[in-house]
């Protein structure tokens, strides 16, 4: 599986690319939220992958006994899920309003607005 | 002499405020700077003509060889004397010139910035020094050209020369540290005597071009004598100073100083004879054909200065001789007309040769001075233009085309003479020019202190100047045994006879300038191909071309910025692949494969499809069903390889993501089909390039163990020190409980900013 992890995080992440590259709005949330989440893997698969043990010390022991998950990765990981969910509601939202104010879908057209004002 | 230096920077810089203070007597302390400095470098005059440099070192940045090193040889105190004398007049001209001008303390803090900065010129020994000094000529230039900043052709011309004098003072730059690195010596003083050295060096030929090219835009030649005749926009003090007498001799001071250490090379001479010799008969044919007083000068400068690289291209001694006492008696005539132009624009309004008759009744000073003037300029007996001339003739009588050179710019710099005098002051006949005002002390006393002293040093010529040329021939030639006599009179010799033929010419042309004008005005279509018009050209292209590129580069949509960001990207990414070059052991990769369990397999392939789907899916509510399925699918994942927490967190965070996503879906934009297919295409190459490159680097990454301390620590203390059994959960909440508070402090502010943008209505009289 380490050797297909990359491969699905490289799809994820090329599937987030393009669908940020597009001019749809909606497509850009879906594109930001994959990106985030390709990230997390990302980073998830560099930090080292355990299988079987997770980062917990059972109940008799004082110290974790191999083979155990490195925790620091995860720590951060617990993060950046938390904050990317953060940017992903806002996202969410901003763009909600976006359309309700501009009445477009179509992130080139702000452009347009612009030049009017 | 740093103070000296600094004692003049923070006098310009008092300036201003000394205006409010001193009203019209700002004057005053003005003129006591070049005054006190002229006398400072007088006391300085015996030990200098022994044949003594004096030198004054201030240690500044040691380690790399950067100091404040002055040395006052025979040429550097010819300069400072003339700079500081000037200086006086010049400050005491300008307080007339520009009486009653708001912005004369801003004007006198540019002069006396700009007369300070040609001091350091002269007197640095260091080339640093003599870099910032020279770049700080070029910038008080620039203000000082720019002074009358309401003109669009002045602010023009001063951003011309600027542009012009910068680019040489980056290739001086350079050259110097060429020549710096060839000798192995920061100091002009440590690089004399290493003459062989240089012209054997390979550097020799790369450094000697730019620093001609600095010399060449400096000192104005050919071709980047354009725009001097554009600078003439400055006040005229300034154009006396600077333009004339001062700035643009900087060049030739430097082509000078490095005369000693890079003379010898049929390249320099070469070069120098070519350029100089172009500018001259240029200059000279140009100052024919125009009416404006001050653009006649500004060409005849030109030509002379032309002259004066030609003779030190020549490079003989009696060339060098030729130059420092043509380059002396120079710049007192044309110092002085320049001052007489400008007290005559002042009173009668105009600059114009048609307009201007019979002036000399109404301002016998003025016109004594510029008579005084042209006849040095014309080069008549007993004045130092004279003595100029007759050496200038002797040091090219071994070539036929640099005697008709000096013939030449000698015809038209007699008929300037004549013209500069009798034709606007003395000829009776026509009516003459009504004037605003006359005159006051101050417009016509400094020309006519300039004109004596081309006078005087003409009749003392054996005296007075002759010791302090002589000191300053040695330091050009780097031979500390040159004679040099002057004497006014040599007898009757072929010389004599061509100072006499000029004069003739010089009248002939005088004569007949109205109608060799008519014939000249024939190559002014030219004047398209000209410098200055490839000047503007290039100019606009320029700003037409980076505005296009700037355009293309910055055209407002975010996709064009993130497609840079990410090439730029991969760029990087394949540079640091390329010139490491990490193997990738992709066999067993191949057989890890083998270790694949089903299920594993079943999600893989799920999220695969999912994102295919995906592609293709023009639905809203499939496209985040279809989310939510993957980010499930990662949650899987997290479990799979011992991390719960973290699966839980996204378990949670996916299912909130798709209820706002279902409750906001009807204000959502619905699909429609947008892109161009051909932009479909680039951006999958992009995608697919990033992608690739990402897997890449994991599948590298993987290959490296990871051994990690933390982890060993974290192991270890969990549950001695923090008494917690979930290791993840007691790094979040204890080991690092401030990181953790700040992310709560980042959703607080998120959540802050999504219920301002629910709760804002711009409907309402919200603002958007």
């Amino acid at each position: 599986m380490e050797t297909l992890l990359p491969l699905m995080v490289g799809t994820l992440f090329a599937v987030g690319m393009y669908f940020i590259l597009h001019r749809h709005l909606f497509k850009v949330i879906l594109g930001l939220i994959l990106f985030g989440l390709a990230t997390n893997l990302f980073l998830f698969v560099i930090g080292g992958l355990t299988r079987g043990g997770s980062a917990i010390i059972s109940g008799e022991q004082q110290v974790a006994t191999e083979p155990y998950a490195d925790p620091v990765p995860q720590a951060l990981l617990l993060t950046a899920i938390v904050i990317g969910f953060g940017i992903q509601a806002f996202s969410i939202v901003l763009i909600r309003r976006v359309y309700m104010t501009f009445k477009s879908n179509n992130v080139d057209d702000l452009n347009k607005e612009n030049e009017h004002h | 002499m740093l103070y000296s230096l600094l004692s003049g920077i923070l006098l310009a810089a008092l300036a201003p405020q000394l205006q409010r203070v001193l009203g019209r007597y700002l004057v005053v302390p003005m003129v006591a700077l070049p005054l006190l400095l002229f006398i400072y470098y007088c006391f300085f005059v015996p030990e200098v003509l022994q044949g003594q440099a004096v030198v004054q070192t201030y240690t500044w940045v040691p380690e790399l060889g950067i100091n404040l090193q002055f040395r006052l040889d025979g040429l550097s105190l010819l300069f400072a004397l003339l700079i500081s004398f000037f200086g006086i007049l010049v400050m005491l001209y300008a307080s007339a010139y520009l009486e009653g001008d708001p912005l004369l303390g801003r004007f006198y803090l540019y002069l006396t910035l700009f007369m300070v900065a040609m001091l350091g010129v002269v007197t640095s020994d260091n080339i640093f020094g003599l870099f910032v000094f020279w770049e700080l000529t070029s910038i008080s230039s620039y203000l000082l050209i720019g002074y009358k900043q309401v003109d669009k052709e002045a602010r023009v011309a001063a951003w011309q020369a600027l542009l012009v004098t910068g680019l040489g003072g980056v290739a001086l730059m350079a050259g110097l540290l060429l020549l710096a690195m060839a000798t192995g010596s920061y100091t002009f003083s440590g690089m004399l005597g290493q003459q062989e050295v240089v012209l054997q060096h390979t550097f020799y030929l790369p450094a000697v071009l730019l620093i001609l090219l600095a010399c060449f835009t400096k000192s104005a030649q050919f071709p980047f004598h354009f725009w001097l005749p554009n600078a003439m926009a400055a006040p005229t003090p300034v154009s006396a100073y600077l333009h004339s007498a001062t700035m643009v001799k900087a060049g030739i001071f430097l082509l000078a100083r490095l005369t000693p250490i890079l003379s010898g090379s049929e390249f320099w001479h070469l070069s120098l004879m070519l350029a100089g010799g172009l500018t001259a008969i240029i200059g000279a044919i140009l100052a024919l054909q125009h009416n404006d007083l001050k653009a006649i000068l500004a060409y005849t400068t030109i030509s002379a200065l032309g002259l004066l690289v030609t003779m030190l291209g020549i490079g003989s001694d009696y060339a060098l001789k030729a130059m420092l006492v043509f380059l002396l008696s120079h710049a007192l005539y044309k110092g002085t007309l320049f001052l007489v132009a400008g007290t005559i624009d002042h009173s009668a309004g105009t600059r114009d040769l048609t307009k201007l008759h019979y002036l000399g009744k109404q301002m016998k000073y003025s016109g004594t001075a510029a008579t005084l003037a042209s006849l040095s300029m014309a080069g008549v007996v007993p004045f130092l233009g004279f003595v100029g001339k007759e050496m200038l003739y002797e040091a090219s009588l071994e070539n036929y085309i640099m005697l008709g050179i000096t013939l030449l710019t000698g015809t038209a710099f007699a008929a300037v003479g004549i013209l500069m005098s009798y034709r606007i002051f003395w000829r009776r006949g026509e009516e003459k020019t009504q004037f605003d005002h006359h005159p006051d002390l101050r417009l016509y006393l400094p020309p006519l202190v300039l004109a004596t002293g081309g006078l005087l040093l003409g009749l003392l010529v054996s005296v007075v100047p002759a010791n302090l040329l002589q000191a300053a021939v040695r330091a050009v030639s780097g031979n500390p045994e040159m004679e040099l006599k002057l004497a006014l009179w040599h007898g009757f010799t072929p010389v004599l006879g061509l100072s006499l033929l000029t004069l003739l010419l010089g009248l002939l042309a005088y004569l007949f300038l109205p109608s060799l004008r008519n014939k000249v005005t024939a190559i002014h279509p030219l004047y398209r191909f000209g410098p200055n018009a490839l000047y503007h050209k290039l100019f606009e292209l320029f700003l037409h071309g980076s505005t296009t590129f700037i355009l293309w580069l910055q055209n407002g949509h975010l996709r064009s910025y993130v497609m840079y960001i990410m090439i730029f990207f991969c760029g990087l990414l394949f540079f640091t692949l390329w010139r490491d070059t990490p193997g990738l052991d992709i066999q067993e990769r191949i057989y890890q494969l083998h270790e694949v369990r089903l299920y594993e397999l079943v999600i893989f392939f799920l999220v695969i499809s999912a994102l295919v789907f995906l592609m293709g899916t023009r639905s809203r509510l499939t496209s985040i069903v279809v989310m939510g399925l993957i980010g499930y699918s990662g949650a899987l994942f997290y479990i799979l390889f011992g991390a719960p927490d973290v699966a839980a967190t996204q378990f949670l965070i996916e299912t909130l993501t798709v209820v706002i996503f279902v409750l906001l879906m009807h204000k959502l934009p619905a699909f429609i089909y947008l892109s161009h297919q051909f932009r479909k295409y680039k951006f999958i190459a992009i995608a697919v390039l990033f992608g690739g490159l990402m897997t890449y680097v994991m599948l590298l990454v993987q290959q490296q163990a990871v051994d990690s301390e933390l982890r060993e620590y974290f192991g270890k203390a969990s549950y001695v020190e923090a008494h917690g059994r979930n290791i993840v959960n007691v790094i979040l909440v204890d080991f690092r409980g401030l990181d953790t508070l700040g992310e709560i402090t980042v959703l607080a502010v998120a959540a802050l900013g999504i219920f301002s943008l629910l709760r804002l209505n711009p409907e309402k009289g919200d603002k958007p």
